[in-house]
């Protein structure tokens, strides 16, 4: 019930529908049940006692109430509907808005599948209790309740024997329950075990065919889908062993209620049309109990789902924003660790350790070192992705955590390891930071990122549409738009995490002469490998396990005998050796 | 909630468009019949036996639910009791019991062979176009994008489900009961049932019409829905870009724009679908009101007794359910037409190369490769190769040299035959590559391509996938060949550590070195290397220069890279410039002759600035 409390405010702003629904259920309910009465009165006393004259009246009033009825279960069925799906839009909306500003170490930590799978699945779960669990509860009720009330003031001691069968049925319904719930949670997971394994299969089919592995493949995947098939049947057994125990036992209650009831009648203790009246109502109590596995049910998955829709929600956001931000100002670019230490988990190694360093406004930092060694930890604590454990990160002379993070971040653009771009043109990939951006912009952004030429290639230029089905482009390529991307916010501060991996060598060298003129008036900080991409740096730092264990300029660092020089030999050597070979011939 | 980036209030309208996601193609495709004949010919294998006997059952399951109102109502009602015939009433209710008991036996068999049948023509689907698909060529998979593969092997085999489950099956069972009441109700009293009658014309408008306005509101609700759940997928996978960017306000609008596009959308699908049920019931009731009227008049006239007035308010009732279902059933094909299209179009996808009808079995290749006079284009437009004439002799290491689209890759993809060529012949062993059995040829050849793929699971499951049925001492071993040993036994479960395929646990470098494991244990007497070194860091490029000269001793190499320290001491290399070899020999023969790989050469130093 907690869960339902705390998700009160997405359901219960709009509770009119609720109550609409409710009321109109009711009145639905009522006149149904005033069905079988209406069939026995037909029978009793028109046909038996012969007054054919209320023949017009019993019509006219049947069918203004069925009438009635009908305009009552669109609107109950209408408002109970959107009460659910009011709420599933609303839930929505603030599940995005939330997802939006969690940061990076959640993201680190939680699985897209999964978070979508509560964004999809469990949203629907708890809408569609909402939509119909609740009033499907009222109505068991309801139809239950009322049925048994106008059996017992027919005949009681009908009543009693007729719904003798009910406890069987009680017990079955609730074995039943009890078996197919984790039977069909078993057919899930193997789906989505099949699905995985489809999902691998296509996604590396490269590696798959360049091995020659299709046959082994293709027996790994038959073990997969044959136990999807068995853990199906497995469910539809269960299904076929109580299903029709349940049916029959109904059909028990009508045996049991012809018998007595047939005995009473030709007793004359019964009017035959109130036995068919109890044919009717008996299906009445039998139908929604039958289904009150699905009711309680449906209220289980309601509150796992709002569980799992409230782990989100209530997730704490660590990057707090300042009480009295600094606000629009325009950052110069002047970057100052002191003692910086991170670490990314409580107890975890330190991913930075004690770092400090300062860069002057419009200087270009080289950063070098080994994968995991903090390079990337560095920037991402300028932007404020993750906050630091210890020591501050100073901008501008004011600690980050002063900034408005929107201040903060708008003026400094990051182009991040994995060029991730958004199913859209090319245009608006490079305009993402930056929509305003005008066409000219966006081209010279393009060309500084050396993109303009292949961009010009493709069909439609820079109205290529990218992602799901739009052109694949290679590594290199999506590089470049990400570095355009960065270019064309305009940012005071450019950080570039290894933005050039996947480009050759001469294409690295072509953007690196086009962004000589981007980083002028801009403070740049690069992440590379290759010593070529950093060696004009005006700093270069050399990480190694969390700390700089070497810094300086190009120039001093190849002949100190430390490891910016161990890197360098290792790249170079054989360069040297082949040039001077070469140059003696 | 979140207030951050709040005081920015003035948001482009550009990026109400900003992203764009394809539409779904149709969810529901016109009526064909050839389609559905060669769907059925999926029930061809069980039409011996689950076929027939869940037919039988679902028959006589349909004959009792038509005979027991007629046995209540006629007989048990008027003849029985309203006669006040005790025994009659002892003999009937004794006859229905059984039929439930029947009944009940029935069902019990009726659901479980009904869904065997239906989950076995699934699995049999789904195995059918996996299996296909595996033996797809390359240019299959380079023009489609791996999610929508995805969906048509699990998402439209899986919505053919409810048709082989149920629906074919319920299509027997409802023409039978639709036409069964229709004569039962006549033989009872066929002024009554004409009568009666009135109230199909109405059942019918409403299954077609109105079923197909509330089908075509929905579609339009899963439409926008997928398009919802497309961004929702992609703006967690771009999360860090959108907030470096801080465009999560923007982000925001948009989402808000779909979001209540869903909401809209699913309001009017409700107002559509709330009609529904009251319309029917609705209709049912004039049904009722009909028999009441007229019946009440035809048992005052004597022509009917009251057995049959309430056998037909029974039927009555029972009418609705069949012609119901039938509707959805028209749904269920019509969205099946659409899924089997799509099915039936990767099913008649064909592999652009095919074997010959004997081919020969490649046996103790020693790697000898030679390529004489090829010609090849991809399209038949542009041409990719021109002219090509090269030999490798067993156990040499050549490389390929050339600007990105000069035909390096095209060459390795030839000797797999991956493609086939436009014209000349490829040799393996002095035999034609199209000669040969594909499995034999591709099983002698591993290509180490420049992405490792991880598959989800162990770091030893990843390495034995070069060969299924190695030891677990043989995937340690290959692992210590090429130097990778040192860095598994770091993990957390050294070999037995779960890995993903987007974990993050390993680094490009380290995967690099899992794949030459890979390679190493599957043993190829030839082994292309495709841009495996590029994208690493220098630490890992260190090792695994060590580990490529394992690799490569004793085999057949063929080597494609930008980086000379990895090509200088081939055998042979190539330099080729738009599909043609335009240069050979070893590096220092290159070297001498001061042509484009001297050029490339020292081009690539001016950039390192090493002048």
């Amino acid at each position: 019930m907690d869960t339902f409390k705390k998700l009160k405010e997405f359901y219960w702003t709009h509770k009119r529908y609720f109550f609409i629904s409710i009321v109109f259920l009711i009145i639905t309910t009522s006149i149904t049940l005033i069905y079988p009465i209406v069939l026995q009165k037909t029978i009793d006393e028109v046909i038996i006692a012969g007054s054919y004259n209320l023949i017009p009246y019993l019509v006219i009033f049947y069918f203004l109430l069925m009438v009635i009825k009908g305009v009552t279960t669109y609107i109950q069925q209408y408002n109970g509907d959107m009460f659910g799906i009011i709420a599933m839009y609303k839930l929505r909306k603030r599940l995005y808005e939330k997802l939006q500003y969690l940061p990076f170490r959640y993201y680190d930590n939680a699985k897209t599948g999964d978070i979508m799978s509560r964004l999809t699945a469990d949203v629907q779960g708890f809408r569609h209790f909402l939509s119909f669990g609740f009033t499907e509860a009222i109505r068991f009720v309801l139809f239950v309740g009322i049925s048994m009330i106008v059996m017992f003031s027919y005949s009681v001691k009908l009543t009693i024997v007729t719904l003798l069968a009910l406890p069987f049925l009680i017990v079955v319904v609730k074995k039943f329950d009890k078996l197919v719930h984790p039977a069909f949670r078993e057919v899930r997971r193997s789906f989505g075990r099949l699905n995985t394994k489809v999902q691998e299969n296509v996604s590396g089919i490269k590696t798959v065919k360049s091995l020659s592995k299709e046959e082994f493949e293709i027996n790994r995947f038959h073990d997969f889908n044959l136990d999807f098939r068995d853990k199906n049947i497995f469910n539809s057994n269960i299904w076929a062993k109580y299903f029709p125990l349940m049916e029959f036992i109904g059909n028990v209650c009508i045996v049991l209620l012809l018998s007595y009831g047939g005995y009473l009648v030709i007793n004359n203790e019964l009017n035959p049309g109130e036995l068919v009246a109890f044919y009717s109502l008996t299906g009445y109590i039998i139908m929604p109990i039958m289904n009150l596995g699905f009711i309680i049910n449906m209220f289980s998955q309601a509150k796992a789902s709002g569980e799992r829709l409230v782990e989100i929600l209530e997730e704490p956001n660590e990057i707090k924003e300042h009480n009295n931000p600094i606000k629009d100002v325009e950052i110069q670019g002047e970057v100052t660790f002191n003692n910086v230490t991170l670490k990314y988990r409580g107890d975890d190694k330190a991913a930075l350790e004690n770092i400090s360093f300062h860069v002057p406004k419009g200087s270009v930092v080289g950063l070098i070192g080994a994968t995991g060694s903090g390079k990337t930890s560095v920037t991402q604590l300028i932007t404020r992705f993750y906050d630091v454990t210890e020591g501050e990160v100073i901008i501008d002379g004011r600690n980050v955590k002063e900034y408005d993070l929107y201040t903060l971040r708008s003026q400094i653009g990051f182009v991040l390891q994995e060029p991730f771009l958004f199913s859209s043109t090319i245009k608006a990939n490079i305009a993402y930071g930056n929509p305003d951006a005008s066409m000219e912009e966006i081209i010279d952004a393009a060309k500084r990122a050396d993109a303009h030429d292949f961009i010009m290639e493709l069909p439609d230029g820079y109205d290529t549409l990218l992602g799901e089905r739009g052109m694949g482009l290679s590594g290199g390529q999506r590089q470049r738009i990400s570095i355009a991307r960065a270019i064309c916010m305009n940012p005071k501060i450019l950080i570039l995490d290894d933005a050039t991996s996947a480009v050759d060598m001469e294409t690295e060298f072509s953007i690196q002469k086009a962004m000589q003129e981007v980083m002028k008036d801009r403070t740049t900080f690069i992440i590379a490998h290759r010593i070529s991409s950093i060696k004009h740096a005006d700093q270069i730092f050399v990480f190694d396990e969390g700390e700089i264990v070497e810094r300086g300029i190009h120039e001093e660092l190849i002949h100190n005998g430390g490891p910016y020089e161990r890197i360098y030999n290792i790249q170079y050597k054989d360069q040297i050796k082949i040039l001077q070979q070469a140059v003696n011939k | 909630m979140s207030k951050q980036g709040n005081h920015r209030n003035n948001i482009n309208p550009n990026v109400m468009n900003r992203f764009r996601y394809s539409q779904e193609t149709a969810i529901e495709k016109p009526f064909n019949w050839k389609q559905l004949v060669r769907l059925l010919q999926y029930l061809k294998p069980y039409s011996k036996n689950l076929l027939p006997k869940s037919i039988i059952v679902v028959l006589i399951n349909t004959v009792i639910r038509l005979a027991i109102p007629l046995i209540i109502g006629y007989l048990i009602l008027e003849k029985a009791i309203y006669n006040k015939d005790a025994d009659l009433l002892v003999q009937l209710i004794v006859l229905v019991g059984a039929l439930y008991l029947i009944a009940y036996i029935a069902n019990y068999y009726r659901i479980r062979w009904t869904h065997q049948l239906g989950q076995n023509v699934i699995y049999d689907i789904r195995k059918h176009l996996f299996t296909h698909v595996q033996g797809l060529s390359n240019n299959f998979f380079d023009n489609r994008s791996a999610g929508s593969i995805l969906v048509r092997i699990m998402n439209d085999t899986g919505s053919l489900q409810d048709l082989f489950t149920s629906g074919i099956i319920n299509l027997l069972m409802d023409m039978i009961m639709l036409v069964g009441i229709i004569v039962i109700l006549f033989s009872l009293s066929p002024m009554l049932t004409i009568a009666v009658m009135i109230i199909l014309p109405l059942m019918f408008f409403i299954t077609t019409k109105l079923r197909r306005n509330i089908r075509r509101s929905w579609q339009d609700v899963l439409i926008v829905q997928s398009k919802l759940n497309s961004h929702l997928n992609e703006s967690l996978q771009g999360i860090r870009v959108t907030q470096s960017f801080t465009q999560e306000r923007e982000n925001m609008a948009f989402f808000d724009g779909i979001n209540t596009d869903t909401l809209e959308r699913f309001r009017y699908a409700i107002k559509k679908n709330s009609m529904f049920r009251p319309l029917v019931e609705l209709t049912n009731a004039i049904g009722t009101i009909v028999l009441i009227w007229f019946g009440v008049k035809l048992i005052q006239s004597g022509d009917i007794g009251i057995g049959i007035f309430v056998s037909f308010a029974f039927y009555l009732g029972m009418f609705w359910e069949p012609i119901s279902r039938l509707g959805q059933l028209y749904n269920q094909l019509l969205m099946a037409m659409a899924s089997s299209e799509r099915i039936f179009e990767y099913l008649d996808e064909r592999p652009i190369v095919a074997e010959i009808k004997n081919p020969v079995e490649l046996k103790n290749v020693e790697g000898h490769i030679q390529f004489k006079d090829v010609n090849f284009s991809y399209d038949n437009k542009r041409t990719a190769l021109k002219g090509i004439n090269l030999e490798i002799k067993p156990g040499q290491t050549i490389a390929l040299v050339g600007h990105t689209g000069s035909g390096k890759t095209t060459i390795a993809n030839l000797i797999s035959r991956f493609y086939d060529v436009t014209s000349g012949t490829v040799l393996i062993d002095g035999h034609d590559v199209r000669d040969v059995s594909l499995k034999s040829l591709r099983s002698s050849i591993s290509i180490v391509l420049q992405e490792t793929f991880i598959f989800s699971g162990t770091i030893m499951e990843n390495i034995r996938f070069g060969r299924p049925d190695a030891t677990d001492d043989e995937v340690i071993a290959a692992a210590k060949a090429i130097g990778a040993d040192s860095f598994i036994e770091k993990l957390p479960h050294g070999y037995e550590t779960e890995v993903e395929e987007r974990g993050n646990i390993l680094s490009v470098g380290e995967r690099q070195l899992i794949s030459f494991a890979r390679a190493l244990l599957a043993d190829p007497k030839i082994l292309i290397l495709d841009e495996a070194t590029a994208s690493i860091d220098t630490e890992s490029e260190v090792k695994i220069q060590n580990a490529l000269r394992k690799l490569l001793k004793g085999r057949t190499s063929i080597i494609i890279a930008h980086r000379l320290s990895t090509i200088r001491d081939s055998d042979c290399i190539y330099v080729l410039d738009h599909g043609k070899i335009i240069e050979q020999g070893n590096h220092d023969e290159l070297m001498e002759q001061r042509g484009e790989y001297y050029k490339l050469t020292t081009a690539q130093f001016k950039m390192l600035d090493v002048v």
